[in-house]
């Protein structure tokens, strides 16, 4: 959509937050990710529908407001559920380990790895196999034909703008039973999303899955063994990206 | 002559303020110095910059360091952490510049993040949550006044030089690479070296004022470096008007009034800065010093 949007790392940690209150009345993990997911879905609607709308095209406005939303929602957070990080707990019949040929997995990971490839899986073949994946192309591509042949492309924006929120709200009440609720869980997943992005290229679904395998496996190789420097490393990959290909892995445009 | 009057109100100021205002006054030209650093990328390169607190901290870190880990003295920590911030600048522009736009801002922030993420986790190094303290002042400036004048001198120095880098032709064609990249390409210029050197003088000042900060507290915490700064540097910049000379330094004064100010009644400092930078977006785009100019010179051509 081309839209800068800042607001992410404290949507996902909004999300991770609603779980906790929502798993406090009804103890099922997925319930909690679809609610968090629907209400941060629709937080993100209103926040497209009546301020980002009027800041089409002014990249530096959006920065800005975006990163204003972001601070005004993990100041709430911190005043409604508190300084203390919040576990959420792992669903009972994912807590045994998985084994496969002598290997232990832990099952809730294989699970959330199950789980976000078949997302990726569904938003691809929204985007590139249904009417409405192609109106949305369309009307990023081109807003002013796309509005001429009759597509409601604002309409489909805020849906889009949703649906970007909602998943985050949802990854971050699906990611709590490994990360848990903590102020400051917005600014460590924000850069952890840019170095996907810039990685994998913007507008890029299949660029965002590699680029946030290989962050993953660097980050998660990098905290292993170098812990003060995981920063450091989990960023050289970028560079390398970056000087060779500034449009990302499978970027179709320059960011 | 307006300027003269301003200097002697500058100049008498620690005569009749009280320390509390004094020193507030210091910080607000400290925060002049990174806000207008930030506009020279922002309002005359138009890259929007969301990662200046990089140099801003490393400068201040790495003078820190070399007094605190080495016993260096001051003239030799200042100098070596002007030259080091400035080379890191030149780094990062390489690898910032390959984008424009959203791109840029999305390299310069993931880069400030690294660097606040390491000074956060290399305890060993940077004490981590801890900050470094027990650092000093060169030349003994302890007292309010004295670091006041220590602090508008620079400021003056550093203002002025910035002022004459967009005034060459060199800051036109600056400009004109805001405006026009592909003409000023077609023209023979090299955009991107126009960026490049714009970019690393941006750092530079942005390591004067990081020098001057932690000068000033004596003391320096990861969350100098953090998006945070970055970001009330830029809405310092947008307040106050980007692309004019003085909206910055206005700029600078209004958020560090209201951040000492507000920030001693309101607990939630956050909330009030995310619908400072909401209202301001929305409602006066243009920053208060164009806008107040529009309003002037309407209310003269009346009269």
């Amino acid at each position: 959509m081309r839209i800068a949007n800042l607001t992410h790392g404290a949507l996902f940690m909004l999300g991770a937050y609603l779980g906790v209150s929502i798993l406090k009345l009804m103890p099922n993990l997925w319930v909690a990710a679809l609610l968090g997911g629907l209400a941060v879905a629709a937080f993100g609607g209103l926040l497209e529908r009546f301020i980002l709308r009027k800041l089409a095209g002014n990249i530096l406005g959006q920065v800005l407001v975006t990163l204003g939303f972001a601070y005004i929602i993990a100041d709430l957070c911190l005043v409604v559920w508190g300084g203390d990080p919040i576990p959420i707990p792992t669903p009972e019949f994912l807590q045994q380990p998985l084994r496969v040929a002598g290997f232990a997995f832990p099952a809730y990971r294989v699970a959330v790895v199950v789980l976000s490839v078949l997302v990726g899986m569904a938003l691809h073949l929204l985007m590139e196999r249904t009417r409405l994946g192609a109106m949305i192309r369309a009307g990023v591509d081109d807003m002013q034909m796309a509005r001429a042949v009759g597509i409601p492309v604002s309409k489909l924006f805020t849906l889009v703008f949703c649906l970007g929120a909602g998943l985050a709200g949802a990854g971050g009440v699906i990611g709590g039973p490994i990360m848990s609720a903590y102020p400051g869980l917005d600014a460590d997943m924000l850069p952890l999303a840019l170095i996907v992005v810039i990685l994998g290229g913007v507008g890029s679904l299949a660029g965002a899955f590699a680029g946030s395998f290989i962050t993953g496996f660097v980050y998660t190789f990098g905290v292993a063994l170098f812990p003060q420097l995981a920063y450091v490393i989990l960023f050289l990959p970028m560079i390398f990206v970056i000087a060779f290909r500034p449009r990302g892995l499978f970027g179709k445009f320059a960011a | 002559m307006k300027l003269a009057a301003l200097a002697c109100l500058l100049v008498a100021f620690p005569l009749v303020g009280g320390e509390f205002y004094v020193n507030l006054a210091s910080q607000i030209f400290i925060f002049a110095i990174f806000a207008a650093s930030i506009n020279l990328l922002l309002g005359y390169g138009g890259l929007a910059t969301l990662g200046h607190a990089s140099y801003l901290g490393v400068a201040a870190y790495t003078s820190a360091l070399l007094g605190l880990k080495l016993g260096l003295g001051h003239w030799i920590a200042a100098p070596a952490a002007l030259l080091g911030t400035t080379l890191m600048a030149c780094l990062f522009g390489l690898i910032a510049l390959r984008a424009t736009g959203l791109g840029f801002l999305m390299l310069t922030l993931a880069l400030s993040q690294v660097l606040w993420g390491t000074a956060y986790r290399w305890v060993a190094l940077t004490d981590g949550d801890n900050g470094l303290r027990g650092l000093s002042r060169p030349f003994h400036l302890d007292d309010a006044a004295s670091f006041y004048y220590f602090a508008l001198a620079a400021t003056a120095a550093s203002l002025w030089l910035m002022a004459r880098f967009v005034g060459s032709p060199f800051g036109a064609a600056l400009r004109g690479t805001r405006d026009q990249p592909r003409r000023m390409s077609a023209l023979g210029h090299n955009v991107w070296l126009i960026r490049w050197v714009s970019f690393v003088y941006a750092g530079f000042w942005g390591a004067v004022s990081g020098l001057l900060f932690v000068y000033y507290h004596k003391y320096i915490h990861p969350i100098s470096l953090s998006l945070t700064n970055s970001a009330e540097g830029l809405l310092a910049v947008i307040a106050g008007g980007s692309g004019t000379l003085g909206g910055p330094v206005v700029g600078a004064a209004i958020v560090m009034l209201l951040k000492n100010y507000v920030s001693a009644y309101i607990e939630r400092w956050n909330t009030l800065l995310g619908l400072v930078f909401v209202l301001i977006v929305v409602f006066m785009p243009e920053g208060v010093v164009p806008g107040v100019k529009r309003l002037w010179l309407r209310f003269a051509s009346r009269t």
